[in-house]
């Protein structure tokens, strides 16, 4: 008896293991910049290239940096949650328009409607690098202080802005 | 019909040894690109998780080579660059991960498993040895067998 208990029983640990191991996202890693400053950057504005936008000029507010394309598709997905974020006016949410050209940028947000308080260009990508960005799109929580609070990565469903972000921005907000 | 193709065959070959040209280096600085293609091979392309930087398409690997370009060009260490890399991606970034708390399990639980299938095996090849050293047979249990076997034969 005792012959089959042990394989039987390594069998079900391994079976627990594999089982965890489904329900785990492996595009979800840990941010290392959790709790840490937001880094700095000037990016010229979206919708006025004289005018720039710095992490510094939302100093004092919980605010929202989400990072967005108009080639990326999973955007499309994401942008009816932020449209209504936005007509909430709860969080300002600044865009940081990712490696994109700036004429299919601003086409898509004629098209789609604009959540975004303003949108800084970034480009070639360099300030994603300093956000670690990796896979677009992805929102950060910054607080009062300019810290990370929490970086969302991939679309923003309903449920994730309801268990995951509103109750941190109310709670960065008191 | 078919000298005629082979014929062809030749043209073409004679005509593409001809015209093919020793590739020009993608760089100009062989030294720094030696260093980008060391350093980039101990990252993860975190965009497609299983190729490191060295190796990846992905825009974000281009990306992150030329960051690598230029910040050897500022005269970073490799440790320097690794950290860099580091403190805005995580410790996945690296191919080899730092030996710490959260990761003892990953560099250890190979050696945990080996030392079990060792343990197991001890066990099992000592109990074998014991049935094997089992009593032979009796007088009497052989004289029976040896009935069997010839009462079968006949």
């Amino acid at each position: 008896m005792r012959r089959f208990l042990i394989p039987l029983a390594v069998f079900i640990v391994l079976v627990i293991f594999l089982a965890i191991g489904l329900t785990l996202n492996p595009r979800d890693l840990p941010s290392p910049l959790k709790d840490k400053p937001a880094p700095a950057f000037t990016l010229p504005q979206l919708a006025a290239a004289d005018q720039s936008f710095s992490p510094a000029d939302m100093k004092g507010k919980v605010w929202l940096l989400n990072v967005w394309a108009s080639w990326c598709v999973s955007c499309r997905q994401e942008h009816p949650v932020l449209m209504d974020l936005a007509k909430t006016g709860i969080v300002p949410i600044v865009g940081l328009d990712y490696k994109d050209q700036i004429a299919d940028a601003k086409n898509w947000l004629r098209k789609y409607g604009d959540p975004y308080t303003v949108s800084a260009v970034d480009a070639d990508g360099r300030v994603g690098i300093d956000y670690g960005v990796y896979g677009v799109p992805e929102t950060y929580v910054i607080d009062k202080a300019g810290m990370i609070r929490l970086k969302h990565t991939g679309p923003i469903t309903p449920d994730s802005l309801k268990t995951q972000i509103l109750p941190l921005v109310a709670e960065l907000s008191k | 019909m078919k000298l005629r193709a082979l014929m062809l065959c030749f043209a073409l070959t004679v005509t593409g040894a001809v015209l093919a040209n020793e590739a020009a280096p993608l760089a100009a600085d062989v030294v720094v690109e030696k260093r980008l293609i060391e350093i980039s091979e101990e990252l993860r392309c975190l965009v497609c998780q299983n190729e490191t930087i060295a190796a990846s398409q992905a825009d974000l690997a281009q990306d992150l080579r030329r960051e690598i370009r230029t910040l050897i060009g500022e005269g970073k260490s490799d440790k320097e660059i690794l950290d860099f890399m580091v403190v805005r991606y995580g410790d996945f970034v690296l191919y080899r991960p730092p030996v710490k708390p959260t990761t003892w399990l990953l560099w250890g639980g190979p050696f945990l498993l080996l030392a079990a299938g060792v343990f197991a095996l001890i066990r099992f090849l000592r109990r074998r040895a014991k049935e094997a050293a089992a009593p032979a047979l009796s007088e009497e249990e052989r004289r029976r067998a040896a009935a069997l076997l010839d009462s079968s034969n006949s």
